[in-house]
């Protein structure tokens, strides 16, 4: 099922881009599944992930819904068990508290709830992130809240080969899947751009397994573990450690539910240190988890206390002095390793 | 739009099963639960919402519908689930959490699924509205027969969820009928102390669907009301919102003190009962005499009771079962 990526297929595309061509695909192939969102028509979608979708299948199979998420996400819920396989975007992941209900009090448990008779096959999209300015209702992550429910898978691509393979395996999929895409790593100019996840991508359909880390590069001396933009902090982070003669490992995590806990205590147990990169808040989240699955695992294994980079628990200050500030990036990665080894 | 001859004996027998049911549920659920009333303990734990009083809300609006047709009911579903036709048997074993039950216990009174008649029900008033628009989005666009109906009661309407679904099934002309059972009461608090509008009917206007009310829990009102309704939806012509004047018999809960009912409401709604209303129109219509009576609610209990011997002889699943169904 896996694809590889081919010589053949040198094409780049950026996220935004792949996750429209994914869903292109399987809408050529299955009548059932179509798009529902705001913005998502003729504009394409805020960040471009619904983007030729109307022009190719109309305004029937790629609705414009009114700025209702409790009740477009609601009938998503609705369509799914009917035999559809709704995509449906919530734009900005922050707006969730005006319709968790349908997220996780039906999306994630209507298939517990009957025993495994009713499907809920949809896609929940949604745009994470910050780093421009946006404010604290336009900013956040929020992986680990969504993770923490039980009923959904979860998967944040970090780069478009993923996010396509990602893509086309949510749709497949016949339990509901929460696509979360970091607003910087669009490819959307003026979001600013994470040109690291623009990346070759096939044009023929491919998925990549939801629940499946990858190691994005080997490393004998640290594994930093991180998903989505984290990933290319810890690149570079890992470049400048090389510089210094570490040679850091680094997990792509890519799906946070299921979580695969063995590519990281494999990594950590090779590698014996380990620093969890999250743009989500510190404490409660993805970072904890990933720690807890190692001490909990193999506690020996450790050469020296785990430590992460992550969100300060505080909600996301606009002013771009304190927004940049809070956010992880490559520096304080290093440093983090630093203070690791002083110890 | 008049019922015929069987359909009103339908109505009846589903009413009289339902009542029935929630009669014998009320007996089980205190089972272990005397002197002291503790929710946890006997054969049926948990919350218990009965539907005593609300029948007609149920058998008037199912009295149209088929297997096909999409039910969505709320958290108190009991009356809704044997007028949509869901299997008693494994209604019942899911009540008391047992193997057989739809979900094998994981669901419980609250959450019942039976995808076989299409229907399904969720706990959290107002989020009934938003799964039925869909499921007639999908018929809509799959050209699939069938329409949706989504129960919510008078305090739902309340609720964000209600204006932006009907909104949503006007502005996409969706085949969905919204059946709002008010029974005066959202728990404790009185609908005029909570409710801007006296009926909710008016609410329609606002979304550009027609709105209806139904008034004295009218068995045949409900069915002419929603007939039309329904007819509408299955013709193309968009989202009906029906009001429909009920009474709650029972407390919110059981358990439930019912100390905030005004003095004398509650004889005055027994006194309304809707089932002994309509066997005595129907023995005047002429449909029903004492002995056809006596057959009919003997039937209706013997099918409830086989149910609830099943639902008793039925095991329980394995508890570490707990961790099956998340996914599929």
């Amino acid at each position: 099922m896996t694809a590889t990526t081919t010589a053949s297929s040198s094409r780049k595309l950026t996220i935004a881009r792949a996750m429209a061509e994914a869903t292109a695909q399987e809408m050529r192939q299955d009548p059932s599944v179509f798009v529902m969102g705001e913005d998502v028509g003729p504009m394409g979608g805020v960040f471009g992930n619904t983007r030729g979708l109307h022009e190719e299948f109309g305004g029937e199979r790629v609705r414009d819904t009114p700025i209702s998420e409790t009740a477009f996400i609601g009938a998503a819920v609705g369509a799914a068990s009917d035999g559809m396989r709704p995509i449906v975007e919530l734009m900005f992941v922050d707006f969730f508290g005006v319709c968790m209900d349908a997220i996780y009090n039906m999306m994630a448990k209507n298939t517990y709830f009957s025993g495994g008779t009713v499907n809920v096959p949809m896609v929940l999209m949604t745009s994470t992130g910050g780093g421009y300015s946006d404010g604290g209702q336009h900013s956040q992550c929020l992986y680990g809240t969504f993770a923490h429910l039980p009923g959904m898978k979860v998967v944040v691509p970090s780069n478009a080969y993923d996010a396509k393979g990602l893509m086309t395996a949510a749709i497949r999929d016949d339990n509901p899947v929460v696509f979360m895409y970091h607003k910087s790593l669009q490819g959307m100019g003026w979001l600013g751009t994470e040109k690291g996840a623009t990346v070759a991508t096939p044009e023929e359909s491919y998925t990549v397994e939801i629940g499946k880390a990858a190691v994005v590069k080997e490393g004998r001396d640290l594994t930093l573990v991180s998903l989505g933009v984290g990933v290319h902090h810890c690149l570079r982070a890992a470049k400048a450690l090389g510089e210094e003669g570490f040679d850091a490992e680094v997990v792509d995590l890519r799906s946070l539910v299921p979580l695969d806990r063995e590519t990281v205590r494999a990594s950590v147990a090779k590698t014996g240190r380990l620093i969890v990169v999250d743009e989500d808040y510190h404490s409660y989240g993805v970072s904890g988890e990933i720690i807890a699955s190692v001490a909990e695992h193999d506690l020996a294994c450790l050469k020296a206390a785990p430590r992460r980079v992550a969100y300060p628990d505080i909600p996301i200050p606009f002013t771009p002095t304190m927004e940049q500030w809070a956010l992880p990036n490559a520096d304080k990665i290093v440093d983090a390793f630093h203070q690791m080894m002083s110890q | 739009m008049q019922p015929n001859n069987d359909q009103r004996l339908w109505m009846y027998r589903q009413m009289v099963t339902s009542r029935h049911l929630e009669e014998r549920i009320e007996t089980l659920y205190m089972e272990g639960k005397t002197p002291a009333f503790n929710m946890a303990k006997g054969p049926i734990p948990g919350e218990m919402h009965l539907s005593n009083g609300q029948e007609p809300c149920a058998v008037g609006v199912c009295a149209h519908l088929s297997a096909e047709d999409v039910v969505v009911a709320t958290h108190r579903p009991h009356h809704i689930a044997v007028a949509k036709g869901v299997d008693l048997n494994a209604m019942i074993a899911e009540i008391f959490g047992k193997a057989t039950g739809f979900s094998g216990g994981r669901g419980g009174h609250m959450h019942i699924f039976d995808p076989t008649v299409n229907f399904s029900c969720s706990g959290i008033v107002g989020e009934t509205l938003g799964p039925a628009a869909g499921a007639a989005l999908s018929r809509k666009m799959q050209g699939k027969p069938g329409v949706a109906v989504a129960f919510l009661g008078e305090g739902a309407a309340n609720q964000g969820a209600f204006h932006e679904a009907l909104n949503l099934a006007a502005v996409w002309k969706l085949p969905v009928v919204f059946v709002i059972e008010d029974n005066a009461w959202g728990i404790s608090v009185a609908k005029q102390a909570a409710t801007a509008v006296p009926r909710n009917d008016v609410r329609a206007s606002g979304y550009n669907m027609p709105g209806v009310h139904v008034a004295d829990n009218d068995v045949e009102g409900v069915f002419a009301a929603a007939g039309e309704a329904i007819a509408r939806a299955r013709d193309g012509q968009g989202p009906t919102l029906i009001e429909i004047e009920t009474s709650r018999l029972a407390g919110h809960f059981m358990g439930d003190g019912e100390d905030y009912r005004p003095e004398g409401e509650k004889e005055g709604l027994q006194q309304r009962d809707p089932i002994p209303r309509y066997r005595q129109a129907l023995i005047e219509a002429g449909l029903l005499d004492e002995a056809a009576d006596t057959r009919l609610v003997g039937e209706a209990h013997e099918r409830v009771e086989a149910a609830i011997r099943f639902a008793q002889e039925s095991d329980f699943l394995p508890p570490e079962a707990a961790l099956e169904t998340v996914f599929v």
